[in-house]
């Protein structure tokens, strides 16, 4: 047992330290999450008070697309210097070290973007409440996002014409979570309960963070065979 | 019964049975299909509130309860395919994505067509209607992925995958008019309820199940022709298929 969370976190501390050697690389999605929330109101005539309306789901659906843009690259460099191979062969669940490598991911993408949301939403009028409620709902959402993202990354990973697969993929997985995760906010701006959409949430953060592991490790093994 | 059931799943047998089978499926298929059709646009009386928009009703609800069932059966297969390695069971999930990619977007534009006399709109953003668009795009995935391969196996097992993960959206498809308020209204027909109490009249009923029978049988046909497509590609190489197609 205490062997195989050695291994998991191994490849936990692997992922922040390869990471944290090229800073630059790993701030793009943060940049590209400014950037795309920014498109939105250059969209709409200054001052438009449909802004305050759009605003969940410009915080949710640019969150989305950021966190895809780099998953594509997930496991490539893994499969091309035969680290997969070794995960494969190690006598540790393949599953778990996904899992740990997933987590890692979502530390280096998703939180430093759930760090910036409350700053995007209060530029985009959102009131205090419901950027509370939208810290929460990116939370519980975004760990389904990376681990959706991871599973469709898997899937990929030996397909050479992959190109634009992997949005097709997990963006129709992601439509709960979206509806759930904006309609939480869209709750709390209108005064309602948000207890309902933010347990559902829970609820599919815990599915994706048990079960997509598993097909991940599955799809891994079925592409490196 | 298992000896029978393991042979069966041997392509060469398959191919035969399937061989046997597929021309009576479709010719009951089409069948019933020409006797529905007749029956839903001249028999059936028009109704009293949609008058004769109703009739959408025969192509549409056979279409929608097929783009469920099709995405359903391939989550099984699939299982069955990544459980016990069975070559058939990944043949059936790729040979059925196009099929039921065609009956959700069947479901969809009869819906639309529907939705316009009676709802005096082509499309609302309700909960039914989003949840079979992502339905289509899930078939949309899987039908792109196997392309993305370029062998059979690891494909067809990539898909058997997705089809796994993507059945998640089935039963939302299924319950999402009950669960949010929904424009679109339950099902009339295929509950418990309304066979104990029906709520559509026995002479708009009748041609309707001759139009799912139909419709599924159709599928079966279909499905039955396009997986011996997906064994002969496969086993190319092999001495049966050399015997039974002289190059």
């Amino acid at each position: 047992m205490k062997a195989i969370l050695r291994a998991a976190w191994a490849v936990f501390a692997r992922e922040l330290r390869l990471a944290l050697r090229r800073p630059a690389e790993g701030a793009q999605p943060l940049v590209f999450y400014c950037v795309l929330a920014l498109l939105f109101p250059l969209g709409l005539a200054a001052q438009d008070s449909a802004l305050r309306a759009f605003a969940p789901a410009i915080v949710w659906v640019s969150a989305l697309l950021a966190a895809l843009l780099g998953i594509e690259r997930l496991f490539r460099s893994d499969v091309d210097d035969g680290t997969l191979e070794l995960w494969l062969l190690a006598d540790v669940p393949t599953a778990l070290l996904v899992a740990a490598k997933l987590a890692a991911q979502w530390l280096l993408i998703a939180a430093p973007l759930i760090v910036v949301a409350p700053i995007i939403a209060l530029a985009l009028n959102l009131e205090a409440h419901a950027v509370r409620i939208l810290v929460l709902s990116l939370l519980l959402g975004t760990p389904v996002l990376i681990f959706t993202g991871g599973f469709a990354a898997a899937l990929t990973v030996g397909a050479p014409r992959a190109g634009l697969l992997i949005p097709i993929l997990v963006l129709p997985l992601m439509c709960p979570a979206l509806i759930f995760g904006a309609g939480a906010v869209r709750a709390a701006q209108a005064g309602l309960a948000v207890e309902g959409p933010l347990y559902f949430l829970a609820a599919m953060m815990v599915m994706a963070l048990t079960l997509l592991p598993w097909a991940t490790a599955g799809a891994l093994r079925n592409a490196l065979e | 019964m298992w000896t029978w059931f393991h042979r069966l799943a041997s392509p060469p047998s398959f191919y035969r049975f399937a061989d046997l089978l597929a021309p009576w499926l479709l010719a009951l298929a089409l069948l019933l299909l020409a006797i529905g059709t007749y029956a839903g646009l001249f028999l059936a009386p028009a109704d009293y509130q949609q008058g004769d928009a109703f009739r959408v009703i025969y192509v549409h609800v056979p279409a929608a309860a097929l783009s469920l069932f099709v995405y359903s059966l391939m989550a099984v297969s699939a299982a069955i395919a990544l459980i016990w390695r069975m070559k058939l069971a990944e043949c059936a999930v790729v040979a059925a994505a196009p099929i039921g990619a065609s009956f959700t977007a069947l479901a969809l534009l009869t819906g639309m067509l529907w939705g316009k006399p009676t709802w005096g709109a082509y499309w609302v953003w309700d909960a039914r209607l989003t949840s079979e668009l992502v339905l289509l795009f899930l078939y949309m995935g899987v039908i792109g992925l196997n392309q993305a391969y370029s062998d059979a196996r690891t494909a067809a097992r990539a898909c058997a995958w997705l089809a796994l993960v993507g059945v998640v959206n089935v039963p939302i498809v299924h319950y999402s008019v009950q669960w949010w308020n929904s424009l679109h209204q339950g099902s009339t027909i295929l509950s418990l309820d309304a066979i104990r109490d029906p709520k559509i009249s026995g002479a708009m009923l009748w041609p309707l199940l001759l139009m799912l029978f139909g419709s599924f049988t159709f599928f079966f046909a279909v499905w039955l022709r396009r997986l011996q497509n997906e064994v002969l590609a496969r086993e190319r190489g092999a001495r049966w298929v050399q015997e039974l197609v002289p190059s």
